[in-house]
């Protein structure tokens, strides 16, 4: 395992560890509503980084991962609702990513068969299969006023218990989900990932079971987005069928490419921007969908690689102008 | 008892033809320009907005024939959306990667949904005019709105005029020559980006027929669009892509699912349908009809 070792120790990995220093001291600078913000914003980041994980070294474009969201969300709530027993932390996360892993073994062994377009329909039909009975089965499932998610074992207020024992809770699940992510990436099964997105047929004569690390890809990024379902669930403190509907996949879809696809850094920006962007959007005016659909449109014109792709190339830029300056001088 | 299967199956029809104007128009933007067009049933929804309420502000106390001629102010509308869809948007998304095509008309859906709601505001319109006008007839003992076998007339009509003008027409053999092979069909000296843009307007007055058609008989309201794409997308992935005859078939699948489902299920009916839509792809990954894309 040395070269874990050696892919932690890079100079990416102390700038990682610097940016999670400040974000453990959040609660005490951020005021409560941005503190609050920032948390949906880092659950988002998980999904997104899930959602990442499979667009980039699969070029799949998945519209279903709200599915896998709500498989989390709806596992802790239910958890809560039909067990309260058995409502804790040990048990209502493993328990979301045992059922966000299910259900996307289920989608993924229908789906990942299929090329990129017929892909695409594929989970945003087999996400209306999650949406439709959360919504119809009111009796077991809340329909569409969806479910209350309490506080596991704390007396406290929402808002005091976000802000302490939670948020550190959150912010190991980012570090963790982001070193997990990492060791996938660097791993030799995140090399054949990019082997088999580079070229499908070179890598399937190599001898790489495209079809079957497809399928993991799928898996690992469904049960990401699942996890990061349950640690929304109780920020939110209610789960409705919206997070199954398939515009909230769009939503998962769009914060990523706005972040930008292939970085780390590039789903987690976009995950908290969007945060603020829907808020904002929405208390600002009536029409926010109109807002959110006009900054789509335009971002996807002039920003053709996220945010961070943007910056990377203005960087490239400015380099560039200052190589040619002090080639002149 | 034999009678109310027959309602069921007219009824399932009825929805085989909406669905079939809406995924043909679906399919073709796909085949043609390679767009998957998530703003289709917003397209729809124009059409059916400017039906109802054409026929609410001319439609009401006039010869009973303008009502049903008003319908093709909805076909008009979604072929002007449609065209200025193409134009400003759907343009400079071609050479694009899919996900950012994806995104784009994503993005689209969602300002749609708002345009709709600014231009005709949020309240239901109900323009049942033209199923007043046509009365019920008796079919075995059960009254029957004659308006759903025009809307089947229509749609039948229509499914036969796009089949002439795809298949026997000098137009419709190229636009399925760019459909076929760009590369080809643009060496051979079709302009095949104005190919491209008629599609778009070809399939949105075939969304926003089906929306007018609609109008009449449920009301019109915000959120029209989101459930006709779905299904569309379910008749395609049914039916498999790019055939007319993949988008009959599915259509009337779909159709008959949904009829037979609203009549014995109806708490459950649109969760059946996914199911055994879901079901028919486990089994038949490529479609009933279609080839693999």
């Amino acid at each position: 395992m040395s070269w874990v070792y050696r892919k932690i120790s890079s100079a990416t990995f102390i700038g990682y560890a610097i940016f999670m220093a400040i974000l453990l001291f959040m609660p005490y600078i951020l005021p409560r509503q941005h503190f609050i913000l920032l948390s949906y914003g880092i659950a988002y980041a998980i999904a997104a980084l899930g959602f990442n994980l499979l667009a980039t070294y699969t070029g799949l474009i998945s519209f279903g991962h709200g599915a896998f969201f709500a498989a989390g969300a709806y596992a802790v709530a239910m958890i809560a609702r039909y067990a309260p027993q058995y409502y804790s932390f040990k048990v209502v996360f493993p328990a979301a990513i045992l059922s966000a892993l299910l259900l996307s073994a289920f989608f993924g062994a229908i789906c990942i068969r299929h090329t990129r377009l017929f892909f695409a329909i594929l989970t945003l039909a087999l996400t209306m299969l999650v949406y439709v009975p959360l919504v119809k089965f009111y009796y077991i499932t809340g329909g569409s006023d969806g479910l209350r998610v309490p506080l596991p074992g704390a007396n406290m207020n929402r808002l005091e218990f976000l802000a302490d024992v939670y948020w550190y809770f959150l912010l190991a699940s980012f570090a963790a989900a982001l070193a997990i992510m990492r060791l996938i990436v660097t791993s030799p099964f995140g090399k054949a990932l990019q082997a088999i997105r580079d070229n499908e047929v070179r890598a399937e004569l190599v001898g790489i079971p495209v079809k079957r690390y497809k399928f993991y890809a799928f898996v690992i990024s469904g049960t990401f987005t699942g996890y990061a379902g349950a640690l929304w669930s109780i920020i939110n403190g209610q789960v409705t069928p919206e997070i199954a509907d398939w515009l909230f996949s769009g939503e998962i879809v769009y914060m990523t490419l706005l972040g930008g696809l292939g970085s780390f850094s590039g789903p987690v920006i976009g995950a908290v921007l969007f945060t603020y962007i829907k808020l904002y959007a929405m208390g600002y005016t009536e029409y926010w969908m109109l807002l959110m659909g006009a900054t789509i449109v335009v971002l996807t014109l002039l920003l053709p690689s996220g945010i961070v792709g943007g910056v990377k190339s203005l960087e490239r830029l400015i380099f560039k102008r200052r190589g040619v300056q002090s080639a002149g001088g | 008892m034999e009678a109310i299967y027959f309602i069921i199956f007219l009824n399932a029809i009825y929805w085989a033809s909406i669905l079939f104007l809406i995924s043909l128009g679906l399919n073709i933007i796909l085949g043609v320009a390679g767009i998957l067009n998530l703003t289709h049933g917003e397209l729809t929804a124009f059409g059916a907005y400017a039906a109802a309420w054409g026929i609410l502000t001319w439609g009401l106390h006039t010869p009973s024939y303008v009502p049903f001629l008003i319908l093709f102010l909805g076909v008009l509308m979604a072929a002007l959306v449609g065209l200025f869809t193409e134009v400003l948007f759907i343009r400079p998304m071609y050479e694009r990667a899919l996900e950012y095509q994806l995104l784009m008309t994503y993005g689209l859906l969602l300002a749609y949904e708002d345009v709709i709601k600014l231009i005709w505001g949020g309240n239901a319109y109900y323009a049942s005019r033209p199923v007043d006008i046509l009365g019920s007839i008796n079919i075995m003992g059960y009254t029957y709105p004659v308006y759903f076998l025009f809307v089947i007339l229509v749609s039948v009509l229509t499914g036969i005029i796009v089949w002439y003008i795809l298949f026997r027409t000098k137009f419709g053999t190229m636009l399925r020559a760019v459909a076929m092979d760009k590369e080809m069909a643009s060496a051979l000296g079709l302009n095949i980006k104005r190919y491209f843009t008629l599609a778009f307007i070809f399939g949105a007055a075939l969304a926003g027929l089906s929306g007018s058609l609609m109008a009449p008989s449920s009301a019109v309201v915000l959120g029209f669009g989101l459930d006709p794409l779905l299904l569309a997308f379910l008749v395609v992935v049914i039916g498999g892509l790019g055939s007319l005859k993949g988008a009959l078939v599915g259509s009337i699948i779909i159709g008959m699912l949904r009829s037979i489902g609203i009549a014995m299920f109806p708490e459950i009916e649109l969760a059946i349908t996914y199911l055994i839509a879901v079901t028919i792809l486990a089994i038949r990954p490529q479609g009933l009809m279609g080839g693999e894309r």
